[in-house]
């Protein structure tokens, strides 16, 4: 210790206080102020490159993700529009299949019922000359009774005749 | 290219400095002369670890028996009772067991084992005592430029040098080239490996150019003690005090209330047990801190000078009986090694002793989360806040 304490020199370390004092003003003001400064102005510099990478990946990445969704949006849509095109498409045959099948029912329908009204009226027709042409041959056999009976019945008979190939 | 460029610079600036050797490349001296012995070897090593007065670069005997030295004479300036006296320490003839004495001034000085000594008056010669002390002369205060100094200034101008044209290379770009380009991840080291971490995100920025300083000066100094130059600035305990205070007056004065509550009056203790705490603390803080500090760069570096040289000296001790090559083998050797070691040691020390600033640092403007408030009463309406 006492060697120690020998060994210590008082003015050393005020020389060395002093010296210290000065270099560390020094190369705080001509070295690290400036660098430390320069090296912060950097690495901000660089964080906000990387920053603003990542932004524009971010974005890219949202581009690319709606560029997609529109692409499956278009082909949804599509999809759809197909789907309600072959839907209209069979709807029409069918209505229109449904609609000839009505027509035609009725054409028929009608000329059923026509037919049946001339078949009536046909019939009606004939029932009425069957009576006039009855009346006739009655009259006429009537009157050919008066006069002859062979040429009355001969005139039943020709108009029998008649009557069945009419 | 250019790195090998500014080192031929700097060897040049360096030989050039050393010039003006001639100044005592013949004076005759009585510093002991050849180092042969044991006690030689243990009295050559103990005199390098002091300061010195001249910059001896080395010393051999020619045919003639004559001691030449070679180095650079540096200015002896010492407080004497008429004040300042300044002269060349080559006055002293390497003499440094006062047996010559320098007149100036009508003031008789002398220099034993690197200090200065001024004889009382009337008295002609230095005279000992049993312990081998001076009786008849006072110790002056020494302000001169020893080769302590000299290490300082070299270091700092080199350290101006560097720093200030890396610093000037980032004007023109963002990357440093040649040089700056190893400094630069050493300054990012010591700001984000120790200065950061250590005090803070918010607080960093204000104590990081004096821990820089103290990194790069120590570091570049220990590296400079293991060149044949022979510096040992920092086993020179005048300059790890001055180092330590330096830390000492920064954490005391940047210490906010938080760090004086907790040496003054440490919350959440006894109040009988506060005044104990008091002093420990401020022991902790005004003594051991800086002492741990100061010694442990004094002792790392001196240790290392001293095993060094042991080693270096195995090849006039054991001599006789390795032989001459087999003694200058096993030195060669074991002192290679051991140099790698104080490589190491070199760059471990000044990362301690910044380091340890770091965090002395740290622990004076450190802001707490939580305030302290340890009465009884609030701190159960503490944990019970905690809990619901």
């Amino acid at each position: 210790m006492e060697t120690l304490l020998n060994d210590f020199s008082p003015g050393l370390f005020v020389v060395s206080t002093i010296l210290m004092l000065v270099l560390i003003a020094l190369m705080v003001k001509f070295a690290w102020k400036p660098i430390l400064e320069s090296l912060n102005e950097r690495e901000e510099g660089i964080q906000g490159a990387l920053d603003a990478a990542e932004k524009a990946k971010i974005e890219m990445t949202n581009l690319q993700a709606d560029n997609e969704r529109l692409l499956q949006e278009a082909r949804l849509e599509r999809e759809t529009m197909l789907k309600e095109a072959r839907e209209l498409k069979s709807n029409m045959i069918a209505e229109a299949e449904s609609q000839a099948q009505e027509q035609a029912n009725k054409m028929i329908v009608q000329a059923q019922e026509a037919i049946a009204s001339e078949k009536k009226a046909a019939m009606a027709e004939l029932k009425s000359h069957v009576a006039g042409l009855s009346l006739d041959i009655a009259e006429k056999v009537v009157r050919n009774e008066l006069s002859n009976k062979d040429k009355q019945l001969q005139l039943v008979e020709s108009m029998l005749a008649e009557a069945t190939l009419n | 290219m250019k790195i090998v460029k500014q080192s031929f610079k700097f060897l040049v600036l360096a030989v050039l400095m050393f010039l003006p050797t001639s100044i005592f490349a013949n004076d005759t001296a009585q510093d002991g002369g050849q180092i042969s012995g044991k006690k030689q070897v243990e009295e050559y090593i103990v005199h390098h670890l002091k300061d010195s007065h001249d910059f001896n670069l080395f010393s051999y005997t020619n045919d003639s028996g004559e001691r030449k030295h070679f180095g650079v004479a540096l200015p002896v300036i010492v407080w004497t009772s008429q004040g300042l006296v300044t002269f060349m320490s080559s006055e002293f003839h390497h003499n440094d067991d006062g047996h010559v004495i320098v007149e100036k001034e009508g003031l008789k000085l002398a220099k034993i084992h690197s200090k200065i000594y001024e004889l009382e008056k009337g008295a002609t010669s230095v005279s000992f005592d049993a312990g081998h002390h001076a009786t008849n002369a006072a110790k002056l205060l020494d302000f001169s430029i020893t080769k302590s100094v000299v290490g300082v200034l070299l270091i700092g101008l080199l350290m101006l040098f560097w720093f200030s044209r890396l610093a000037k290379q980032y004007k023109k770009k963002q990357i440093p080239t040649g040089f700056g380009r190893i400094l630069e991840p050493l300054v990012l080291y010591v700001r984000d490996e120790i200065a950061r971490p250590n005090i803070g995100e918010k607080q960093y920025r204000k104590f990081t150019g004096y821990l820089l300083t103290v990194f790069f000066f120590i570091w570049i100094l220990n590296l400079a003690g293991l060149t044949p130059l022979g510096f040992n600035v920092t086993g020179q305990l005048a300059v790890t005090a001055c180092l330590a205070i330096f830390t000492l007056v920064i954490y005391t004065v940047s210490g906010n209330k938080d760090y004086w509550m907790h040496i003054l009056w440490m919350p959440g203790v006894p109040i009988f047990v506060k005044p104990i705490l008091a002093v420990i603390e401020l022991v902790g803080a005004f003594i051991i801190k800086p002492f741990s500090l100061l010694v442990r760069l004094f002792a790392n570096i001196s240790a290392g000078h001293i095993v060094l040289m042991s080693l270096i000296a195995i090849m006039f001790t054991l001599k006789e009986s390795l032989g001459v090559a087999g003694a200058t083998g096993l030195s060669f050797v074991l002192s290679f090694f051991l140099l790698l070691i104080e490589l190491l040691v070199a760059f471990l020390q000044a990362y301690i002793f910044t380091m340890l600033s770091a965090l002395f640092i740290g622990m004076a403007v450190a802001e707490h989360d939580h305030d302290h408030d340890h009465e009884i009463s609030s701190d159960v309406e503490d944990v019970r806040g905690d809990f619901i």
